[in-house]
């Protein structure tokens, strides 16, 4: 067979191991590389835009349901869905406001949960870290494209939102919490300002789930664990018995983005809430680490 | 004296309670292909785990080409081809892509190359046809040779292969007799588990056999094959007559003519119509075979038959490892 091209890789490849290139440079170009396809991987599988579909449901639901049945009466239902029917763009704050809860969580516990898990019960775990991925490099590019998932969860919410909005409402400048009335402009960046809060949102929980993921072989049991953990976390934080706790619980801020509708715009509760995040990334990272460096992989 | 390709020493693995893995001191030479034998459950593929950095040791340690793992995991297994435990891909992927992904985790493997190293080991395996084809649509043994042309996908210095042949069609398995021999012609050290033992006989320069977790025999082929017994079987009328004689050269006569050894060649003797008599079986030590056709002829023995059976690789692996369903757990 071609056994000339097996010889042209082979003295590539040769060339490559040994070339100039040092090799601080070469890995961060393989992880990079391991990121693509990874992301690639993720955004191939069908389970992957099902969920973003489910998503993308939420403002189409909201946005003919209103249109059918008419303008919901002032002060009932979900903040904002009362002014849709004025302004079509408050479909897609409206929907993020009703995802977030629930549809969110769940769609970041199935792809963080099933992040090694998955990989664990396909039996391609052991290939990755035989091909050698590398333990740590296999978790943090793992952990960056759930995270990129959450960005994009949140986007296809905020944005799809807009969209039906803008089919079938009308659209004009937008009133804030704060009395002031910006143009649609401005109000879009606000709105991207909002997924990206809520992507921040997620960080954590997404930590949390890549933490499970570690502990089993089962994708299943991991991707339960994170999303019951998120309604746990927003059930105490409506307890007024635990109030000493709710500022240290993940999800105490996850509604806090109505600060980006006041003007000027308010970005303390942004900065709170990614402190919080981080030290959540940091806690469950390091448990990962901890978990998945010493981890006999027996799947 | 170049190094070892795999070297363990006082190896060990403990599952809470179970010895999976009990002291073993692998050896196996650059160049060789090792034959991993042993009955299911015997530790072969916790073994494997161990020297890939999958599994970590409880006591002892692993060199692979020359390098302690786990502890060089990075720098050794970009060398190492391997077939760990059966292939596993993701079955939402083709078989192309499903390459391509475990070649970008490989950070020593040319990204600029990729496309091209992947469709040259799908080629090598026979399955460019398939190559765009989702994996869960593709049979067990394409999902084999997948696994296979995984393995293939740089030049490796050690090809670790578990069951290679499992699942494949007899023209599957002889390709890949062949594509190991090819290594071989190459210098690629392959370590092959198996408990096909024919398999292992046809490609192998060294064995080792595991039972209940240990290494209870390890050498080159012919060194294995070596110290099995040679026995000879005298099919003749005069069974009575020929086992005096045979037990006056110092030869040791099975007390049940045949019992045991090759049951399958009486009968068959049986049924070609020949009257062949008995079978006297003795064990021939250092003797050569040809000095008892002699004597027994010179006694007046009509010998209607005469076999030197060697010790082969079955034999050999049922002595060392126990009977039927029996093995030692």
């Amino acid at each position: 067979m071609s056994s000339e091209v097996e010889a042209g890789t082979t003295s590539a490849g040769r060339g490559d191991r040994e070339a100039v290139v040092s090799r601080p440079a070469l890995q961060a170009g393989g992880t990079l590389s391991l990121l693509g396809s990874e992301l690639l991987t993720l955004f191939r599988r069908r389970r992957t835009w099902a969920l973003l579909g489910a998503l993308a449901l939420i403002p189409i639901l909201i946005g003919v349901a209103i249109r059918v049945a008419g303008a919901a009466p002032t002060g009932r239902g979900p903040a904002f869905l009362d002014q849709i029917t004025n302004n079509g763009l408050f479909v897609g704050v409206t929907a993020i406001i009703v995802a977030t809860p629930l549809f969110l969580p769940l769609t970041i516990g199935v792809v963080a949960g099933d992040a090694i898990a998955g990989e664990a019960s396909h039996g391609t775990l052991r290939y990755l870290l035989i091909a050698p991925a590398g333990r740590i490099r296999l978790l943090v590019v793992k952990y960056v494209a759930a995270a990129v998932f959450c960005a994009a969860a949140a986007l296809t919410v905020v944005v799809m939102g807009t969209i039906v909005g803008w089919v079938l409402f009308p659209i004009g400048p937008v009133t804030l919490l704060s009395g002031a009335t910006v143009g649609v402009g401005d109000a879009l960046l606000r709105f991207l300002a909002i997924a990206a809060y809520v992507t921040v949102s997620l960080l954590g929980m997404s930590a949390i789930g890549l933490f499970l993921s570690t502990l089993t072989t089962v994708p299943v049991g991991a991707m339960a664990a994170t999303a019951i953990l998120a309604v746990a976390s927003e059930i105490m934080d409506a307890l007024p018995q635990l109030e000493w706790l709710h500022p240290w619980l993940f999800t105490h801020y996850w509604l806090g983005f109505g600060d980006l509708m006041r003007e000027p715009v308010v970005w303390d509760s942004f900065a709170e809430n990614a402190l919080l995040q981080a030290g959540y990334v940091l806690v469950f990272g390091a448990l990962a680490v901890g978990r998945f460096i010493t981890k006999d992989v027996l799947s | 004296m170049p190094d070892l390709a795999i070297e363990t020493h006082g190896l060990t693995k403990r599952f809470r309670s179970q010895l999976a893995v009990d002291d073993l001191d692998l050896a196996v030479p650059p160049g060789a292909v090792y034959g991993f034998l042993g009955p299911n459950g015997s530790g072969k593929t916790t073994t494997i785990r161990m020297l890939l950095g999958l599994v970590a040791a409880t006591a002892g340690d692993a060199r692979v080409l020359g390098a302690d793992m786990p502890r060089h995991v990075d720098s050794v297994l970009p060398r190492v081809g391997a077939l760990v435990e059966g292939p596993a891909f993701s079955p939402y992927l083709s078989g192309e892509a499903n390459l391509r992904r475990f070649d970008a985790a490989d950070r020593e493997a040319p990204r600029r190359t990729r496309a091209a190293r992947v469709v040259e080991a799908l080629d090598r395996v026979g399955l460019s046809h398939a190559a765009r084809k989702k994996v869960h649509a593709y049979s067990l043994g394409m999902k084999q040779r997948l696994g296979i042309a995984n393995a293939l996908l740089m030049r490796r210095e050690l090809l670790v292969l578990d069951e290679p042949t499992n699942g494949l069609d007899p023209q599957g398995t002889r390709e890949v007799r062949a594509l190991i021999r090819s290594f071989a012609e190459d210098g690629t050290t392959v370590f092959v588990s198996s408990h096909l033992l024919a398999e292992v006989e046809q490609v192998c320069t060294h064995v080792g056999v595991m039972s209940a977790g240990r290494l209870v025999a390890q050498g080159t082929l012919d060194e294995f094959r070596a110290e099995g017994e040679t026995r000879v079987l005298v099919r003749t009328p005069d069974a009575a007559r020929a086992r005096r004689v045979m037990a006056g050269l110092g030869l040791d006569v099975d007390e049940e003519a045949a019992g045991g050894i090759r049951p399958v060649t009486i009968p068959a003797t049986d049924a070609a119509g020949n009257a062949a008599g008995d079978a006297v079986v003795a064990r021939l030590g250092t003797r050569p075979p040809e000095s008892v056709v002699a004597a027994l002829v010179d006694a007046g023995v009509r010998v209607r038959g005469f076999e030197t059976l060697h010790a082969n690789l079955e034999q050999r692996f049922v002595e060392l490892t126990g009977e039927g369903f029996d093995v030692v757990q």
